[in-house]
């Protein structure tokens, strides 16, 4: 047993075999329903929400932080994106464009906000950036009068629910890609070059392990710390423009419900440490997939909605501490 | 304890270690790091489980799962990291977890008084109503003393208790230590310093490898025969010898009227290519600080450092590190190193400009490459270069500090406690690397609270009390007493 845990190609074989076999037991359950392709291509497109939100989350929490304003600003930069493109005589490609980087823009700027007490006064990102949560879901209603903004534009419906190469899959019978889950695949892959491969990425890692020897080490510490916040806050953004572009309007509403937690759940359950100093991207992905999956089991073999709540917290729960336990254990053999 | 055994992944890090521990006496337990003293200490205070072997207090067979096991035994532990807990005080950290209660609430009355009580009877100086924080190292590591008395502990171990206390605060614990014996309790001492085996210890055990080589009592077992039984062959003297500075080397670092206040007064001294300065005083004197200023660690009031002739900006560490500037930290686990980060990502650590490709992404590959080098270069002991530091023994964590920074284009080193808590062997093998460092231009700086060390390398010495430098000295005219004169004040 314990050369099966060290190895980590026989540890992730046995844990793939063990969600094959749970996954064989629900497609049963189902009926075949769950392990349909289209199906699946559902489930990626309901979790690319939170795993956007959770990507931009992993870097904060990578460096010991946490955003806590993600949600709020998902309905600001909506808000803003939909009355953006209203404004502006312009259609198709550039409008999409422009719009985009208006809500990055503020996504950035909110991000940045949230940086400067936590560089400059040392204070805790859990106070600022909750009450950045405060103010910005408070602009949202106030800029949108509190009624979600319609975009009078229909440049935004293939980013909504097109479909990516669409004739190509309805050729090959494939089930269509939804446009969003390819923006979820860019944002990721741009995310893990940037963790992995950058400096910046490094010193990411560096400062969550120890932040004095990273400083002594020339590395500009409170540069580092406000990008991770502006990264969280312009992935923040991806998401409002995506539910902007789905809805064909801007809500005050959107991104307030249970966004927050799901992303901080798919980064944790994602084998993030909330203790800073490691995690990963990839993780964090499979994370959200992980609870979408269960998710949509669960309401295939038809688990009462509350009870689906109950579930979610115990896997949460049950991930961290199977990850601690297995830490232990490995570093007691 | 009898056939003590203990492995690690990789690692067989205890075998077969037997140890005889006395009602009444001190028995020292010296090797080199990685040679098995934390293991088997930790293992005594239940931290860790051995594989095999039992432990026997007084004659009988104990079980020791878990540290709360070790307490009820009356094992008492003195990690060289303290455990206190800053934001109480004295009283409420000795007390800490054996908190007398009344009807539920604590009991300060008693609590005050069996604090009181555990440091009257052994005479400590320690303000009980103080916080850690504010204290010095010598008064914490008395509540840390006090702590397992409070516990009614008769076997004590200490971890290099003296590694960061002054002259004065070693008297003090020798005197502690003194009557802890008088009263009966054991007493096991991990120490790297032979100089104190004499003074405090009846018996000494050497481990090596993780094997109890010999033991025997203190009088017949003098520090040479020691060393040679610790790293298991004779070793020559002390330091290196060191080559002299060339007469037209240049000044390679100037500092000019540095000032930060109250820890660094107006402090003006040049060190030449080629040369070791090393700063002597006592813990507290402001030699650390002179360091950090000069390294950009710490923000400076005003003065001027210059190295090779060019005066630097004192921003921040990157401006030093730009203009040549290495700082080996004092505090390699807190300062120094990013402990759950591989060799390989400490060692480029500072120096990742150096290892993009062109598409500004980190080459990994070049980056192992390197690490290989280095770990081959200054023989660091790991695995690996994906071997995390925290896996690592003190010696070879102090050598990826400098792989760290040989890495740069670095021409003056500031070297704080290089060797502090590192083997004799390691020890050697530092000291040789400085030399190297010199033969290739570099100026050095050196803060060591070891006496022996300052004296035996380097060129000139400046003594250092109250944030100034109160008197210099070459290297010929610097004795310990004179040197130790000056640092307290009493020339």
């Amino acid at each position: 047993m314990t050369a099966i845990l060290k190895n980590v190609w026989l540890r992730n074989a046995l844990l793939a075999l063990i969600v094959i076999v749970l996954m064989a037991i629900v497609n049963t359950a189902a009926h075949g329903a769950f392990l349909q392709p289209g199906n699946i291509v559902q489930v990626l497109r309901q979790i690319t929400y939170n795993c956007i939100l959770g990507v931009g989350q992993t870097f904060v929490i990578i460096t010991a932080g946490i955003d806590l304003s993600i949600g709020s600003l998902v309905s600001l930069t909506g808000v803003v994106m939909a009355l953006v493109a209203n404004s502006l005589h312009i259609g198709g490609l550039p409008l999409l464009i422009v719009t985009l980087l208006a809500g990055l823009a503020v996504g950035a700027a909110a991000g940045w906000v949230n940086a400067v007490p936590v560089v400059k006064l040392n204070l805790p990102p859990f106070i600022t950036t909750f009450a950045m949560l405060e103010v910005t879901l408070g602009l949202s209603y106030i800029i949108s009068g509190g009624r979600p903004v319609a975009v009078t534009s229909n440049a935004f419906e293939g980013v909504g629910f097109g479909s990516f190469l669409g004739n190509v899959t309805h050729a090959l019978h494939l089930p269509s890609i939804p446009m969003p889950v390819i923006w979820m695949i860019v944002v990721i892959v741009v995310a893990s070059v940037l963790l992995n491969r950058t400096r910046f990425g490094r010193y990411v890692f560096a400062l969550g392990g120890n932040e004095e020897a990273a400083r002594l080490a020339g590395v500009n510490v409170g540069r580092v710390k406000t990008l991770v916040y502006v990264i969280s806050g312009m992935c923040a953004a991806v998401v409002g423009f995506l539910y902007m572009a789905l809805f064909s309007s801007g809500s005050p509403q959107t991104g307030t419900g249970d966004e927050l937690l799901e992303a901080i759940a798919a980064v944790v359950v994602g084998g993030t440490s909330l203790m800073g100093g490691q995690g990963s991207i990839v993780g964090t992905f499979f994370g959200a997939l992980l609870i979408g999956l269960l998710y949509n089991a669960m309401n295939l073999i038809h688990v009462d909605s509350y009870l689906q709540k109950v579930v979610l917290g115990v896997v949460i729960l049950l991930a961290v501490v199977l990850d601690e336990l297995r830490k232990r254990y490995l570093a007691k053999a | 304890m009898r056939g003590i055994g203990k492995s690690f992944p990789g690692v067989r890090a205890l075998s077969d270690v037997t140890l005889t521990l006395e009602a009444g006496e001190v028995l020292a337990l010296v090797g080199e790091n990685g040679a098995g003293k934390s293991t088997l200490m930790k293992i005594l205070a239940g931290a860790q489980r051995a594989d095999a072997g039992t432990i026997l207090v007084d004659g009988k067979e104990a079980r020791i799962e878990s540290p709360r096991d070790a307490e009820l035994l009356g094992i008492g532990m003195i990690y060289q990291e303290f455990n206190l807990v800053p934001q109480l005080t004295a009283i409420d950290n000795i007390v800490l977890g054996n908190e007398p209660t009344r009807g539920g609430l604590i009991d300060e009355a008693t609590a005050r008084a069996r604090a009181k009580a555990v440091v009257e009877e052994l005479g400590m100086d320690l303000p009980l109503d103080a916080r850690p924080a504010h204290l010095s190292v010598g008064a914490q590591q008395l509540i840390e003393i006090a702590k397992a008395l409070s516990r009614k502990a008769r076997i004590i171990v200490m971890d290099e208790p003296t590694a960061a206390l002054t002259d004065r605060e070693i008297d003090a614990l020798f005197g502690i230590i003194a009557k802890l014996k008088a009263g009966g309790a054991g007493i096991i001492y991990i120490s790297h310093r032979m100089e104190e085996l004499p003074k405090i210890a009846d018996r000494v055990t050497v481990l090596r490898d993780g094997t109890a080589i010999e033991t025997r009592p203190t009088a017949q077992f003098p520090p040479n025969e020691i060393i040679r039984a610790m790293v298991g062959r004779p070793l020559d003297a002390h330091f290196p010898e060191l080559p002299a500075v060339a007469a037209d080397a240049p000044a390679m670092l100037q500092v000019e009227h540095l000032l930060r206040a109250p820890a660094v007064n107006d402090v003006s001294f040049t060190v030449r290519s080629g040369e070791i300065v090393g700063l002597a005083g006592l813990v507290g004197a402001g030699r650390s600080e002179i360091v950090r200023a000069i390294a950009g660690a710490d923000r400076v009031q005003s003065g001027v450092v210059r190295v090779g002739g060019e005066a630097i900006a004192l921003r921040g560490p990157r401006d030093a590190i730009d203009a040549g500037i290495a700082f080996i930290t004092e505090d390699r686990k807190g300062q120094g190193l990013v402990l759950g980060m591989s060799v390989r990502e400490n060692i480029s650590l500072a120096h990742l400009a150096q290892f993009l490709n062109r598409e500004h992404l980190i080459d990994e590959k070049r980056e192992t490459q390197t690490a290989d080098k280095m770990i081959g270069d200054l023989s660091i002991r790991t695995p690996s270069p994906e071997q995390l530091v925290r896996n690592l023994s003190g010696g070879n964590q102090q050598k990826v500090v400098l792989a760290k920074w040989l890495l740069g284009k670095a021409r003056v080193f500031l070297f704080d406690e290089p060797t502090r808590g590192i083997d004799v062997a390691a020890k050697a093998e530092i000291y040789a690397l400085m030399l190297n460092l010199l033969k290739n231009g570099a100026a050095i700086v050196m803060v060591s609270s070891e006496l022996p060390e300052v004296l035996g390398m380097s060129h000139r010495i400046l003594a250092i009390r109250g944030g100034r430098i109160v008197r210099e000295f070459a290297r010929a005219e610097a004795t310990p007493d004179a040197v130790i004169a000056a640092a307290t004040g009493a020339a």
